[in-house]
């Protein structure tokens, strides 16, 4: 059974069809691409499945259970996290306290404990630190643990983004433009750390992305949006060379 | 690893000591030297309008600097600590005759009612956002201030008699045993004033305690990246409508003990606990830095104790406070001046000198 | 006194609160802050044509174009002081420092005119209009109707048809790009806190003559009714802060008419929390989304 099944989703912005009939499945432990030229309803898509909109029609369902219309809070919980096209940290809190946040769900104590600072406490908070610091060695961001996340550079912030996301122990992870701003010898490293998070943590990833070298280089699979509809999907080499897809991006 | 959670701990733990112990050192300083008689009667009738001041600004800044919502509304919640405090402590005054346990007593429920009403304010308002919010709960102030002062309750055998907005007609009231609890505008009388500057410092420090504990933990986190970002925060699975209601009730229980420990100091005027008065303590917060919670408590001490002890000079005391008020805003973003105050910390020059001599 | 009574005195206190709301809400649309030392503006204004006439012995038309005059002048240089430094700070800054120029002008007050209510001899000369037995209208409340009136279509024009109007309206939309077309935002900013004060000048003028007594505090409670009556109708919306004002001002006074004295600000306060409940950005408010 497919990890995410998304079926006839349609949201409308009074009478703006902002999303029509988009229907894909992403198996576990796929790589998956959504492309599609400037305003063809790609982050759309996402708020959709994250439960930032609620769709006007159609379904979603994540391992055998029906998500749409749920909160974003309830969604996150049954197994989605995402990142944002223009990077959203928690910029007055340090690096790792934004991955500590991301850790809410999976380590808890009530607080009342923290408060009082009962014996749960201190189990837990350290339980927090170690999980928090690994996941920050992986992305080598260790060393900054302790600065203020807006006082990274750039690059370092969507690393950070990953972590918090990854933090929250998704099945599904969507990654919104990872690449964007980054220089060729950066967008390497990225399809790197990318396919190295499928495979470390084993899960999906979902990605909205322009640049077509990352997109044919890890994406297995790639569906094309197109004026909110969807144009195809399927394997990505073969989309890719879809004289439509073509004519999407390039015009006439 | 280990290592660094140690540290990380050691650091706020460091913190929260010295802010504690800065509050003993003060309290303590300050009642010696009035003992002495080198401070004058003046500033002995301050200490404990400073402790529930501090209360004030440090469950205030709770709200605004760590949750991030703007409330004019605090000196409402205050009334209803102050209110509710103060009525019991009238009608338990035969039955616990101590006062050691009475009013403990009277502080807590003071609180829990003040709570209880930041619950219940809370939830038709989780919607609201920035100034559309600030307005709401100024509205809820000015409201609880009016609804108080159109409450009347006399005691007498027969039982309780109460009226809301007329008042009662005496004719119906035994007068040997009557006793007027609240009286409409004419408020509170016979709450016995058990104020002392020990259970003053004593609230301050259990206050300073809980809230920079909870902001130091996993709620603190909650309510810190609902400020910074409240979309992502409920992207990552954070329940807003629970961790807001938390802040609010918390930030409203400490508001109502403080105002249950003015009503044991001094006389009940409901029409001090308006918005003016919420925006007094708004002004503590700001200078003292949004979410610095020893900010509060210096910015309290300092803001408070300046206009009543400039009292000599009458007239101009509140200008100068005013001018002193927009100049501190205007310099405080002032990147000139941020800069030549950067410059001239303690910790620069100590690094400075530090530097030569390694050279 | 008759139903038909209490709607008319509650339309022209209604109508200063919009004159009022009218300024807040401007400010709030161009500079996005809460302009608390709005109401105090009113009580400037009112001392300014006492002593007008009290002192210089001017005639009332005289005195009132002093007050307008100076007003205008003390807004501009309130913004230019206090607020154009603050322009980047963050908004609780900018709330902080309009407190406390609110305090600054009630204290000056204060130092100046003492703290004793003065009598303020009312301005409009017009007699009563006796309609029939139970029904009679003050020249005030006739003369408030007429002026605030006559503003609100000047200002829908100005702001509409004039080419400040518009350059208005294309800061607070949005201030970089009004910048990016040529528009002198600073310029603009100006204009807007000069029409903000002279029209608290005049509110002030019409309501200490309504109600015939000043002191350093007579801005306050109706700047926060005004302010009130701003969100009520939508900050940042003209016509909202009309109509805010106006239903305002009626809902007061029938409920000191007919529940209680005492309980009509809290029940005005009350109003105000339940429409914002069901319509978060109030009646005329522009729906936000917010953007992910």
């Amino acid at each position: 059974m497919a990890l995410l099944e998304i079926k006839d989703l349609c949201i409308s912005f009074g009478g703006l069809q902002a999303v029509q009939n988009f229907s894909i499945s992403i198996e576990q432990n796929q790589l998956y691409g959504l492309i599609g030229p400037n305003g063809a309803g790609k982050t759309t898509v996402f708020n959709l499945l994250t439960g930032v909109y609620k769709p006007t029609s159609g379904s979603i369902t994540l391992d055998g259970q029906g998500i749409s219309g749920k909160s974003p809070m309830e969604i996150n919980k049954s197994g989605i996290a995402r990142t944002y096209q223009n990077i959203r940290l928690f910029s007055n809190m340090s690096v790792l306290d934004n991955v500590k946040v991301g850790l809410h769900n999976q380590i808890k104590y009530s607080a009342f404990s923290g408060i009082f600072r009962l014996p749960s406490y201190w189990k837990q908070e350290k339980l927090m630190n170690e999980r928090a610091l690994k996941l920050l060695k992986v992305f080598d961001l260790e060393h900054q643990s302790k600065n203020l996340s807006c006082n990274l550079p750039y690059g370092k912030q969507r690393k950070l983004e990953i972590v918090r996301a990854l933090a929250t122990n998704p099945k599904l992870l969507l990654l919104d433009e990872p690449a964007a701003g980054m220089n060729p010898n950066e967008t390497a490293e990225l399809m790197n750390t990318i396919k190295f998070i499928r495979d470390e943590f084993n899960i999906a990833i979902l990605l909205i992305e322009h640049d077509m070298r990352l997109v044919s280089g890890i994406c297995e699979q790639v569906a094309v949006l197109n004026f909110g509809s969807e144009l195809t999907h399927g394997n990505t080499n073969e989309v890719l060379k879809d004289p439509r897809v073509i004519t999407a991006y390039l015009g006439e | 690893m280990r290592k660094l959670f140690l540290k990380s701990i050691k650091s706020s733990t460091r913190n929260k000591f010295s802010t504690y112990i800065m509050v003993i050192a003060f309290f303590s300083i300050a009642a010696i030297l009035v003992e002495a008689g080198i401070l004058g009667s003046l500033f002995k009738g301050l200490l404990v309008p400073m402790c529930y001041y501090i209360i004030l600004a440090v469950s205030l800044n709770l709200t605004v600097g760590i949750l991030g919502e703007l409330s004019l509304g605090h000196a409402g919640f205050m009334c209803v600590g102050a209110y509710v405090g103060g009525v019991f402590s009238i009608l338990t005054k035969d039955i616990i005759t101590s006062a050691l346990i009475r009013f403990p007593l009277a502080l807590v429920v003071g609180g829990l009612a003040a709570g209880l009403f930041g619950i219940l304010i809370g939830i038709p308002i989780l919607r609201l956002k920035g100034d559309y919010l600030a307005i709401v709960t100024l509205a809820f102030g000015e409201i609880i201030k009016k609804l108080v002062q159109n409450i009347y309750i006399i005691k007498d055998v027969t039982g309780f008699h109460f009226s809301f907005a007329t008042s009662i007609d005496t004719s119906t009231i035994d007068s040997e045993s009557k006793q007027v609890i609240l009286n409409g505008p004419m408020s509170i009388s016979g709450i016995p004033k058990n104020a002392n500057i020990v259970i003053g410092v004593i609230l301050v420090l259990i206050t300073l305690f809980v809230i920079m504990n909870l902001v130091d933990s996993r709620s603190g986190r909650a309510f810190m990246a609902i400020r910074d970002n409240r979309i992502v925060a409920e992207g990552i699975g954070i329940n807003i409508t629970k961790y807001k209601l938390i802040v609010f009730s918390f930030s409203a229980f400490f508001a109502g003990v403080a105002g249950s420990l003015f009503a044991h100091f001094s006389t009940v005027d409901p029409t001090k606990f308006d918005y003016n008065l919420s925006i007094l303590i708004l002004v503590f917060v700001v200078l003292g830095g949004i979410g610095n919670i020893r900010g509060s408590v210096i910015a309290a001490v300092i803001l408070y104790a300046l206009p009543e002890l400039l009292r000599s000079f009458q007239n101009y005391r509140m200008l100068i406070y005013a001018i002193v008020l927009i100049v501190m805003m205007i310099l405080n973003n002032n990147e000139k001046f941020l800069r030549f105050k950067e410059r001239f910390t303690f910790k620069r020059l100590f690094a400075k000198k530090h530097a030569k001599e390694d050279a | 006194m008759s139903f038909l009574n209490y709607l008319i005195s509650g339309l022209s206190l209604g109508s200063i609160y919009a004159l009022i709301a009218l300024g807040y809400t401007m400010v709030y649309g161009i500079a996005k802050m809460l302009n608390f030392a709005h109401g105090d503006i009113i009580m400037v204004g009112g001392f300014t044509v006492f002593t007008a006439i009290s002192s210089f012995q001017f005639s009332p038309a005289i005195s009132i174009i002093t007050g307008i005059i100076v007003c205008t002048v003390l807004g501009v240089v309130i913004e230019k002081v206090a607020y154009k430094p603050l322009r980047n700070a963050s908004s609780l800054s900018v709330l902080i420092t309009a407190i406390g120029v609110s305090y600054l002008l009630q204290n000056l007050a204060l130092l100046i005119f003492g703290s004793s209510s003065q009598n303020f001899s009312s301005v409009v000369t017009m007699k009563p209009w006796q309609i029939n037995k139970q029904l009679v209208i003050s020249g005030e409340t006739i003369v408030t109707i007429i002026v605030t009136t006559a503003i609100m279509i000047a200002l829908t024009l100005f702001v509409n048809k004039s080419k400040p109007g518009k350059a208005m309206l294309a800061v607070s939309e949005d201030k970089g790009a009004a910048q990016l077309m040529g528009i002198n935002v600073n310029k603009t900013i100006s204009v807007t806190f000069a029409i903000g004060s002279a029209l608290a000048a005049v509110a002030g003028i019409l309501l200490c003559s309504l109600y015939p007594q000043i002191n350093a505090y007579t801005g306050q409670m109706p700047g926060i009714k005004a302010f009130i009556a701003a969100v009520l109708g939508g900050i940042g919306s003209i016509p909202g802060a009309m109509i805010g004002g106006i239903l305002l001002g009626i809902i007061e006074n029938l409920s000191k008419a007919y529940i209680s004295t005492q309980l009509a600000d809290a029940i005005s306060f009350a109003v105000l929390i339940i429409v914002l409940i069901i319509k978060p950005t109030g009646i005329l408010g522009k729906k936000i989304t917010e953007k992910v």
